[in-house]
C-alpha cells in the first residue's frame, strides 16, 4: 500500500488537508472497494420494498421451502429475461414438497413492474419494483434465492432484512458516538478523579462477557411490545455497552491535544473553553473519530444478528438478518434447505466491507504520518 | 509491583461487585416480583407452595423493604452459596449448572490456547516472509476470520460438515460417553472433540493476534540491532527467535484481557449452534422461560469466573515482564 515518496505531487506543499486526506485514503484500494461496497448497500437498504418483488410476509403453504430458481437471460438466442413455470407436489413418502420446472412454460419477466404497494421512505406510496412477473403475481412466479418454510420469499425478505440489520447498526453506532464523546471528553479534558471514575467504569464494562448482558437485558423487554418499541430498546441495548472504544479514542485525542501549541495558544488568546473544544478540537480528531465510529459499526450489527439469532432480538414479523438467520439454526434444516444460511453472505460482506474502510479512513486520518 | 498488585486486585473487586450489580437487576427486570413469578411458576409446574412458604421466602428477599435492602439480603443468600431454586427444574439453581460452567471454561481456554498456538507461527512467518503467496493467504483469511460472527462460522462448518462428510461436527462428547461419570476415557473423547469448536472461537481472535504479531514483528526486524546480530554472523532462525520475537511477543499476552471475555461471551452462542454441554443453553432457555435465578446466577458466575480468568492473565504478564514488575 505504500508508494514511494517520489511519486509524491508536486503540489504536496500547498494542498489542503482535506486534498491529502482524501489522495491517502484514494491509495487504499481495499478501502476504496470496501467504501463503494458500503455506499451500495446502504443505497439497496434505501430502496429495499423497490428491490424485493414479493410481499415480505405473504406467506403461502403452497410454496413452502422452494428452492432458489434463476431468471434465464436468453430465449432462443435472443434476450428475454424469463424464468420456468413450477409446479408443487408432496411427495408421498417423505412428506417433503418437491417442485419440478417445466422448461416449456415460460414466464417473461419485466423490469419496473408492478407488485405489492409499499411507501418510499414511509411517505411516498408506490408499488413500482424492480422486476416482476408478466401475467403472474410476482409472488407465485419468482423465486430468486428460494422461499422459507412459510414460502415467503427469502430474496424480498433479504432485501428488508438488509435495511433493518444496516439501519440499526447505523442507529446505534449514533448512540454509541453521543455517549463515547460525551464521557470520554470529559475523561480527557477534566482528567483527575472524573478520569479515574470513567476508565474504571470503561474497564469494568470491558471485562464483562458482553453476550450473556446483552441476553440477560433483551429477554426482559415486554412480549407485548411492538415491532418499532423492540426495536428501538435493542438499539438501545447494544449501544449502551458498544460505546466504550469510541470514548478511548476521544479520550486519547483530547489528552494529546490538550499539550499542543494550537490549543495552548487559543487558551493564552483567551478563547473560552467551549470555543476551543469545538472550534479547535474537535475539527482537527473528527477524522479520527469517523475512522473509529466506522470501525465500530460491525461489531452493532453483528450484535443484532447474534441476539436476533437467538429470538432474543427482534421478533418476527419483524426482519432481519438475524431474524433471517434464526430460520437456519439447525442442521436438519440446513440439510434440507441449505439456501436459508444465503443471508450469512452479505453479513460477511457487509462487515469485511466496514473493516476496510474503517482501515483506510483510520490511515488517511493522519495524511501526514 | 506491589501498586501494580493492589490496583489490580482492587479494580478485580470492583468489577465482580458491579457484574454482582447487572446480575441482580437482570433478575429484577421482569414485571412484577421476582417472588410471586416464581411461586406462580411453582404452582404451574404441579408444586404446591403453601401461604406459609411464600411469606417466607418474600422475607428471605425481603420484599418489603426497599430495592438496595433486597440486593443486601440476595448477596447475603448468594455468599452462603444459595442462589435460589431453578423453577423449570425443580432443583437448586447450582445443581442444574453444575458442571456446565466447568465446560464453558475448558471450551474458552482451550479457544485461547489454540488461537496462541496457531497465531505465533504465522505471525512469525507472515512477518519473516513479508508479501510471500502465504503471507497473502493467511492475510485473507484473516480478514475474513474477522469479518465472520463465530456463530456464522459454527454454521457453515456445520453444514459443510454434514453435506460433504456426513459428519455431524456438534457435541463435545460421543454419544457413549454422554451421561458417563468422569473417566480417563471421557476426558480423553473430551480431547477429541475440543479442537473444533476451540478453533471456531478462536478463528477471530487468531486472526487479530496474526495481524498485531505481524505488524510488531515487522517494526522490530527495521531495527539496527537486527542488523548488528545478522552481522554477527548469528544464524538467521536464532536471530529472529531469540530477540525481535520476544519483544514482539508482549502486546501478545497482553491482549489476553481482553481476548478471554469475548471469547467468553462468544462460546455461549456458538454453543447454541453446536450443542455444547456449557451454560450458553441452559441460559438462553433460562432467559426465554423467564427463570430468572438461574438466567441471573448463569450471567454473575460466567462475569467472575471471566474476571479471575483476566486477573490470573494479568498476574502471568506480570511474570513474563518485568517492565511492568518493576514499573
Amino acid at each position: 500500500m505504500a508508494e514511494p515518496l517520489t511519486v509524491l505531487r508536486e503540489d504536496i506543499g500547498v494542498a489542503t488537508h482535506r486534498q491529502l486526506m482524501w489522495r491517502r485514503f484514494r491509495r487504499h484500494r481495499m478501502a476504496m472497494a470496501g467504501g463503494i461496497l458500503v455506499i451500495l448497500f446502504y443505497l439497496g437498504a434505501l430502496a429495499a420494498d423497490f428491490l424485493a418483488y414479493s410481499d415480505p410476509l405473504d406467506t403461502e403453504a403452497q410454496r413452502s421451502l422452494m428452492p432458489p430458481r434463476p431468471i434465464h437471460f436468453f430465449d432462443q438466442g435472443r434476450l428475454s429475461l424469463h424464468v420456468y413455470g413450477i409446479t408443487g407436489k408432496r411427495d408421498p413418502v417423505s412428506f417433503k414438497r418437491v417442485y419440478v420446472e417445466d422448461p416449456d412454460v415460460k414466464i417473461p419477466v419485466r423490469l419496473f413492474a408492478r407488485g405489492y404497494t409499499w411507501r418510499f421512505l414511509g411517505l411516498i406510496r408506490t408499488d413500482l419494483h424492480l422486476i416482476g412477473a408478466e401475467g403472474a403475481r410476482a409472488e407465485e412466479a419468482l423465486s430468486l434465492l428460494g422461499s422459507d418454510t412459510l414460502g415467503r420469499d427469502l430474496w424480498s425478505r433479504l432485501m428488508i432484512g438488509t435495511r433493518t440489520s444496516l439501519t440499526i447498526g447505523l442507529l446505534s453506532v449514533t448512540i454509541s458516538l453521543f455517549l463515547g464523546i460525551l464521557l470520554g471528553g470529559l475523561s480527557g479534558y477534566y482528567s483527575g478523579t472524573v478520569d479515574v471514575i470513567i476508565q474504571r467504569l470503561i474497564e469494568i464494562i470491558r471485562s464483562i462477557p458482553t453476550i450473556p448482558l446483552w441476553m440477560g437485558l433483551a429477554a426482559a423487554l415486554p412480549r407485548e411490545w411492538g415491532v418499532m418499541q423492540v426495536y428501538f430498546a435493542i438499539t438501545i441495548i447494544i449501544s449502551l455497552i458498544g460505546w466504550t472504544e469510541l470514548a478511548r479514542v476521544v479520550r486519547g485525542k483530547f489528552l494529546s491535544l490538550r499539550q499542543e501549541d494550537f490549543v495552548i495558544a487559543a487558551r493564552l488568546a483567551g478563547c473560552r473553553q467551549i470555543r476551543i473544544i469545538f472550534r479547535h478540537m474537535v475539527p482537527s480528531f473528527l477524522s479520527h473519530i469517523i475512522a473509529a465510529t466506522t470501525l465500530a459499526i460491525p461489531a452493532m450489527i453483528i450484535s443484532e444478528t447474534a441476539l436476533s439469532f437467538l429470538g432474543l432480538g427482534l421478533r418476527p414479523p419483524a426482519i432481519s438478518w438475524g431474524v433471517l438467520l434464526q430460520d437456519a439454526q439447525t442442521i436438519q434444516t440446513l440439510a434440507i434447505s441449505p439456501w436459508l444460511l444465503i443471508p450469512a453472505v452479505p453479513v460477511i460482506i457487509v462487515i469485511l466491507a466496514l473493516n476496510f474502510l474503517g482501515d483506510g479512513l483510520r490511515d488517511a486520518a493522519d495524511p501526514y504520518a | 509491583m506491589v501498586t501494580f498488585l493492589i490496583r489490580r486486585t482492587m479494580l478485580a473487586i470492583l468489577t465482580i461487585w458491579a457484574i454482582t450489580v447487572l446480575s441482580f437487576i437482570i433478575i429484577q427486570l421482569p414485571p412484577g416480583d421476582f417472588v410471586s413469578a416464581y411461586i406462580a411458576q411453582l404452582q404451574s409446574s404441579g408444586s404446591i407452595v403453601s401461604a406459609q412458604e411464600a411469606e417466607m421466602l418474600r422475607n428471605q428477599y425481603g420484599l418489603d423493604q426497599p430495592i438496595y435492602m433486597q440486593y443486601l439480603k440476595w448477596m447475603g443468600l448468594v455468599f452462603q452459596g444459595n442462589f435460589g431454586m431453578a423453577m423449570e427444574y425443580g432443583l437448586p439453581v447450582i445443581d442444574v449448572i453444575g458442571d456446565r460452567l466447568w465446560m464453558t471454561m475448558v471450551v474458552s481456554v482451550a479457544a485461547i490456547l489454540l488461537t496462541w498456538i496457531v497465531a505465533l507461527p504465522i505471525g512469525i512467518y507472515s512477518a519473516v516472509r513479508q508479501y510471500s503467496i502465504g503471507d497473502y493467504v493467511f492475510t485473507f483469511i484473516g480478514f475474513i476470520g474477522i469479518a465472520t460472527p463465530s456463530f456464522l462460522l459454527a454454521l457453515v462448518l456445520m453444514y459443510l460438515g454434514f453435506k460433504f462428510f456426513s459428519i455431524n461436527i456438534g457435541g463435545l462428547f460421543s454419544p457413549e460417553y454422554l451421561d458417563a461419570p468422569w473417566s480417563v476415557g471421557k476426558a480423553w473423547d473430551l480431547l477429541k472433540h475440543l479442537p473444533l469448536p476451540a478453533l471456531i472461537l478462536g478463528l477471530a481472535g487468531t486472526a487479530q493476534l496474526i495481524r498485531i504479531m505481524r505488524a510488531n514483528l515487522l517494526d522490530e526486524l527495521r531495527k539496527p540491532y537486527v542488523a548488528a546480530a545478522r552481522a554477527k554472523g548469528l544464524t538467521e532462525r536464532k536471530l529472529i527467535l531469540k530477540y525481535p520475537v520476544r519483544v514482539a511477543l508482549n502486546p501478545f499476552i497482553s491482549t489476553i484481557g481482553y481476548l478471554f471475555p469475548y471469547i467468553v461471551s462468544g462460546s455461549i452462542i456458538v454453543s447454541l449452534v453446536l450443542s455444547l454441554p456449557t451454560v450458553g443453553p441452559l441460559l438462553l432457555k433460562a432467559l426465554i422461560a423467564q427463570d430468572m435465578f438461574l438466567a441471573g446466577t448463569i450471567v454473575l458466575m460466567l462475569g467472575v469466573m471471566t474476571v479471575i480468568g483476566t486477573f490470573v492473565s494479568d498476574l502471568l504478564l506480570m511474570w513474563v515482564d518485568p517492565r511492568i514488575r518493576l514499573g
